[in-house]
């Protein structure tokens, strides 16, 4: 306005950026940042430099601000809350107004709100904790293509979580012999198999040779079994040129779902990918390598949560979750609270699930939940527990590696898989009675049986590096 | 070399429980006490075995739209594979919150006894 005048210099940001009586309206884009500030600089200047950093500000004064209504398009911090068991860091809680990003750009909104401002001098580390994305924003995003019962309707699987596998070794098979592996895994009793996340495009497999052959095992898989199948065909590319080439393909050899890295290959390619499937009938599988170089530090990065927010919104059908049973990271109330994130319509705020802020996704499909990652038979029961029936459950070495071969190992996880959906839905406790029920399960499936003989003894008991902060009482 | 079984000639199979041994009344009912609990309506569809890939079998009648009887769907589905015992017969349960479905299993098999 008029009676402000251009003084040059710096000023402290808590002058402009910290406005603890703001109430967020309903379109305001809510972050929460944990923060560790430099020794000396105050809490609420430190939230309020990362409010500025990460919208208008810059470290000095500049005469074209007042060109501008800096008070409409500033972030706001508005709350500050000591971290529970930790007197080195706070949360910060900052508010942005709606028109500060393009409609429909995940990459826009993380371009401001983890740039500049995670190598900024006054913190000494950073980590999104957890956004609010505004219901006007989501309406804006496109989504997943399919959503989870699109999904259930093409592949007619109901009332029962899906049964993958990651084909092995991840590297160094030729078309046909991986073709192989595929084909006795679906005939088996799998409804997927997947290419590993590094299986692109390598001398070893050529990408078209890798389609061909694994797309006739889909279809013979199909027909013996008279169950629908599918391979996720990896379309992760160089090039997006090159990714919707493979794309294409993947659908002229009638293949019902492809799959792509989201993180390595970026949100622009992620975005461009899940509207050509949303165009073109293809479900779109997730898989998240470089998430744990972001989330996995209590003290710097992005958290899972926020990822997954991301991706649900940028369209995905499948993400991994993690297993909070198998040989990866994840807390259970931690995990539980971002599978809501991919599934629910609605998620209330829940601080023992890590959850900041009520989050609205309209009418926004859902994704499903991929649990993969040093699973087995013996872990069915916990999976079907904690898991319910939207998810899906990727066995790799838990299906190759059965002594009696890749079929046998599906066919084992396929009964077990059924037996504790079977005895859940007859009220027993699936988790308390797994080994009476996969016991019973195995007295008519040798298959299963030498499956519980040969993982009986494995066990991942490795404490999780990052914790869920301790909730104050 | 350790014993390894050779893994049979694929057969074919029906989506959810059909790598389990056949479907007793005992374990029908069950399932069916499940999927009226759950809220879901109880709906039955039958095939010739050889169109079974289709999305669209034939609806028995209608769905049985808020029906709590146990007993009254088992009563159905044998009547349907009564007048149709060269069909597969399935149960499923309607969501009409998320319109689609919260379960679906074949209960006989065309050929089985």
């Amino acid at each position: 306005m008029a009676e402000k005048s251009y003084q040059a210099g710096v000023k402290d940001y808590r002058k402009t950026y910290w406005t603890p009586d703001y109430v967020p309206l309903d379109t305001d884009l809510l972050a929460v940042f944990k923060i560790v500030a430099q020794a000396g600089v105050p809490r609420e200047e430190a939230a309020a430099a990362v409010a500025a950093e990460s919208s208008t500000g810059t470290w000095t004064t500049v005469w074209t601000d007042l060109l501008t209504d800096l008070d409409y398009y500033k972030g706001r911090a508005y709350r500050i809350e000591p971290v529970p068991g930790d007197n080195t860091a706070f949360y910060a809680f900052i508010a942005y107004p709606l028109d500060l990003f393009e409609e429909g750009s995940v990459v826009n909104v993380l371009t401001s709100l983890v740039g500049n401002v995670f190598g900024f001098k006054a913190v000494r580390s950073l980590r999104l904790e957890d956004l609010r994305f505004p219901l006007a924003y989501v309406k804006t995003c496109g989504g997943p293509p399919n959503g989870i019962q699109m999904e259930r309707d093409r592949l007619n699987k109901y009332g029962r979580p899906l049964l993958g596998c990651t084909i092995k070794p991840k590297l160094g098979l030729s078309a046909k012999n991986y073709g192989r592996a595929v084909y006795e895994c679906l005939r088996g009793g799998l409804d997927f198999t997947k290419d590993d996340e590094n299986i692109n495009s390598q001398p070893f497999m050529r990408w078209h040779h890798r389609f061909e052959f694994v797309m006739e095992a889909v279809r013979k898989a199909e027909e013996e079994t008279g169950e629908r199948k599918g391979h996720y065909l990896n379309c992760t590319a160089p090039t997006p040129e090159e990714m919707y080439k493979r794309a294409e393909f993947a659908k002229s050899l009638g293949a019902p779902i492809i799959m792509h890295d989201f993180l390595t290959a970026g949100f622009t390619a992620n975005t461009g990918l899940a509207n050509w499937c949303r165009e073109n009938g293809m479900l779109l599988h997730i898989h998240r390598a470089m998430h744990a170089v972001l989330d996995r530090n209590p003290y710097h990065g992005i958290h899972f949560r926020v990822l997954t927010k991301c991706l649900r919104l940028s369209g995905g059908d499948h993400l991994h979750s993690g297993t909070v049973v198998g040989k990866l990271e994840g807390d259970r109330e931690a995990t539980l609270g971002w599978v809501d994130m991919m599934r629910e319509p609605f998620i209330p705020e829940n601080r023992t699930r890590g959850i900041f802020f009520d989050q609205d996704w309209g009418s926004m499909p859902g994704v499903m939940p991929v649990a993969s990652g040093g699973i087995h038979v013996w872990h069915m029961p916990a999976l079907t527990a904690i898991f319910g029936d939207d998810a899906c459950f990727q066995f790799g070495g838990g299906t190759l590696g059965h002594p009696w071969g890749n079929a046998a190992g599906a066919h084992a996880n396929r009964v077990a898989l059924e037996a504790c959906v079977e005895a859940r839905n007859q009220g027993r406790p699936v988790e308390r009675e797994g080994r009476e029920i996969l016991g019973e399960a195995a007295q008519h499936s040798p298959e299963l049986k030498i499956a519980m003989e040969t993982w009986k003894e494995i066990k991942f008991e490795f404490d999780t590096v990052d914790k869920l902060d301790v909730v104050n009482a | 070399m350790p014993d390894v079984q050779a893994y049979k000639t694929t057969e074919r199979r029906g989506e959810t429980f059909s790598y389990l041994p056949p479907m007793t009344p005992d374990r029908m009912r069950q399932q069916i006490a499940y999927l009226i609990a759950q809220g879901w309506n109880p709906a039955i569809e039958h095939t010739e075995p050889e169109r079974s890939f289709s999305s669209f079998w034939y609806l028995w009648k209608l769905p049985f739209f808020g029906e709590r009887s146990v007993e009254k769907i088992l009563s159905e589905l044998e009547a349907c594979r009564r007048a149709n015992p060269a069909h597969h017969v399935r149960l499923l349960g309607y969501d009409n919150y998320t319109q689609s479905q919260g379960t679906a299993f074949i209960v006989y098999r065309a050929g089985a006894r």
